[in-house]
């Protein structure tokens, strides 16, 4: 077990891409931290630098305090598991699963308890002896995930190793990997484009984008106090809903209304977009009291309404007078384009808002809604940063 | 009648037909071979009468003075050494220019291309001459040499092909795993590669056992002619008898061992071997 720590780690390719820019991050001892974002984001090329798979173009990496730029995979003390498992397929599972401790030349009774054990945690005791050829995604997956734990490394890197496994059986790994971690307190890095995975799985996340680290923090952290437009739009599902608004006077005027400037929302005179996630919106009639203390009360046209039983997404569109420059509009789509949210149009945007199951909503009409303004999230408009100080 | 077993007989016919073009003539070579040398010429397709005298003779009189040993001796030699080495070369080289990005890599394909499509009759003046002063003319290496010349080339594309379709990460698993390259070469990529490497030397040992031009061209006696190039020399039982039943003899023996190589490693060709090492 031990500390990771990137300080100012850089890679760029030989055909001069940087896909990792001055990265710092320290992952504590037995953390498991989850690196997310799109893709090509430089996620898994920053994982494979801490593996030793991918030379470090410049900057420090340090595991367990010892600086391990120039040391092969071999020498780090690293245990990998891949996208796609790379199981041996001309070895057991038995043989896949003690190959390191083989390679470490670790004496045959004690591999085969080491083994043994890791095969009664992940439940493959009766599969020991088959080769990977005859075993189902789930079974394959476990193999790489004990093939990692039979050595007992100072850190485990895991690549999206849940990605070709079916939704329900994601669902299922996803515990099993939380379970595993907390149980074997091993510092694990975790990659994922996945921001579900990201919010359930770690005890911290680190958002990259195009290369640059976004921000870091735990799952809350990141939803409550996004530092940009990116971690905002990426963080949470459906996306936070983002629309063009003005501050005059200690008022934010929304497409649909004028509020007091929240509290700790930050922000100074001038054009700016807010985010509004789709949680803090209610039905005006189910709000009661509520919407009389703060938020917004207003009329929409209901375009769609998706019911799953739980909850209940309804979209609506606001418009709002030109009041915004095309450039602002280009970079909001450009935004919105990376983090898959519902697009900015010209002059009008679609709104999702997350109601009780118990709205009684529907397709085509006109209802009253109520905006909780209170967790409103202001931006600048041509960093993207957050306005909260 | 479906139109599955329709194909089927179709296949059935068209295959039947090729194996009969193929098979004739090598029945007809053990026919002769089976004959004695006063019924060669009878012209029936079943001999009246099994001798295997052919046979006797091809080992009659020991190494010293069998016709046949010791260029039976020399064939296998040459073949498996070239093979040998053209395999181990081959998978370095395959390897390298599979897994890495180097200058020169395309050259070096296409310079092996390019020696492939060489006629070897236009090297076999030069290098008789180059043999003959270099001590190599009627030597072992005189014949393994061009041969490794001729078969690289060969090896290595079919090698480059199967190294391709290793997938990359089970290299690199293995080196997170704690293998050095060269462990993860031999341990975890060569057993995969292994249906490739069995063909590539099945395909190199052939061609080294069938050769007949550098055979002919580059030797001069018993002391590295191999086999194909020794059945011309075959002399009758008297000055005025033609040798044809021994060469249909020797030819039968030539066989076995390509069939039995082929035999052997065609259980290694296991086809689909890295099923399962990836997904998708």
């Amino acid at each position: 077990m031990a500390e990771i720590v990137l300080d100012h780690v850089t890679k760029v390719f030989p055909d001069g891409y940087e896909a990792v820019k001055e990265m710092d991050l320290e992952i504590g001892d037995g953390e498991f931290m989850i690196l997310v974002g799109p893709s090509g984001c430089g996620k898994s090329t920053a994982l494979r630098m801490i593996a030793g798979l991918e030379d470090i173009s410049s900057g420090e990496l340090k595991i367990g305090g010892e600086t391990v730029n120039e040391r092969a995979p071999k020498d780090r003390d690293i245990a990998m598991v891949f996208q796609n498992y790379a199981l041996y397929p001309h070895m057991t599972v038995r043989e896949n699963m003690g190959f390191a401790l083989k390679l470490a030349g670790v004496d045959k009774d004690e591999i085969e308890r080491k083994v043994d054990d890791a095969a009664e945690t992940l439940d493959l005791s009766q599969h020991l002896d088959r080769r990977p050829a005859n075993l189902s995604g789930g079974q394959r997956q476990r193999v790489a995930m004990g093939r990692a734990i039979v050595r007992d490394p100072k850190a485990f890197l895991m690549d999206e190793p849940l990605s070709n496994l079916d939704a329900k059986l994601r669902v299922q790994m996803r515990t099993e990997v939380a379970k595993l971690q907390s149980k074997l307190g091993t510092t694990t890095v975790y990659v994922t484009h996945d921001q579900t995975e990201a919010m359930t799985l770690g005890d911290r996340v680190a958002v990259m984008r195009a290369g640059a680290l976004q921000q870091v923090g735990s799952p809350a952290e990141l939803y409550d106090g996004p530092v940009n437009l990116f971690v905002a739009g990426f963080i949470g599902s459906p996306a936070m809903n983002f629309m063009p608004a003005e501050i005059s006077a200690g008022k934010v005027r929304l497409p649909f209304g004028e509020v007091d400037l929240p509290e700790g929302a930050g922000g100074r005179d001038g054009k700016v977009i807010a985010g509004i996630r789709p949680e803090n919106f209610e039905d005006a009639e189910v709000v009661g009291d509520l919407k009389g203390e703060r938020g917004l009360v207003f009329e929409a046209e209901i375009d769609l309404v998706e019911s799953l039983g739980s909850d209940l997404y309804a979209y609506f569109h606001v418009e709002h007078e030109g009041v915004q420059s095309d450039q602002l509009a280009d970079l909001v789509e450009d935004r919105l384009e990376e983090t898959g949210a519902a697009g900015l149009r010209e002059g009008e945007e679609q709104v999702v808002a997350r109601l009780e199951p118990t709205s009684k909503v529907s397709r085509g009409e006109r209802t009253e809604l109520w905006a909780d303004t209170a967790n409103l999230h202001l931006f600048d408009p041509e960093s993207g940063e957050s306005l909260r100080g | 009648m479906g139109r599955g077993t329709r194909d089927y007989a179709y296949w059935s016919i068209g295959i039947a037909l090729v194996l009969i073009f193929a098979l004739i003539p090598v029945i007809w070579l053990i026919s002769l071979s089976l004959k004695p040398p006063d019924a060669i010429t009878d012209q029936r397709f079943i001999p009246s009468e099994v001798s295997f005298d052919n046979y006797k003779s091809l080992f009659e009189g020991g190494i010293d003075d069998s016709p046949f040993i010791k260029p039976l001796i020399n064939s296998i030699g040459i073949a498996l050494i070239t093979t040998v080495i053209s395999i181990v070369l081959a998978s370095f080289t395959a390897y390298a220019i599979a897994r890495l990005e180097f200058p020169g890599k395309r050259l070096i394909l296409a310079g092996a291309l390019a020696i492939a499509m060489f006629p070897p009759i236009s090297t076999v003046g030069p290098l008789f001459d180059m043999w003959r002063s270099l001590g190599l003319y009627d030597t072992w290496p005189g014949l393994i040499i061009p041969y490794l010349t001729f078969s690289l080339p060969l090896a290595i594309y079919v090698l480059v092909a199967f190294f391709r379709e290793i997938p990359w990460d089970l290299e690199q698993a293995a080196q997170v795993d704690g293998a050095t390259p060269f462990q993860a070469f031999t341990k975890v990529i060569v057993p995969l590669a292994a249906p490739g490497v069995f063909t590539a030397a099945i395909l190199v040992f052939i061609f080294a056992w069938n050769d007949f031009l550098f055979a002919i061209s580059l030797t001069s006696s018993d002391a590295s002619r191999t086999v194909p190039a020794a059945l011309a020399f075959f002399t009758g039982e008297s000055s005025f008898t033609q040798p044809t039943g021994s060469i249909a003899a020797a030819a039968v023996v030539v066989t076995v061992p390509i069939i039995v190589f082929v035999l052997f490693f065609q259980r290694r060709i296991v086809a689909g071997l890295t099923a399962g090492a990836v997904k998708g």
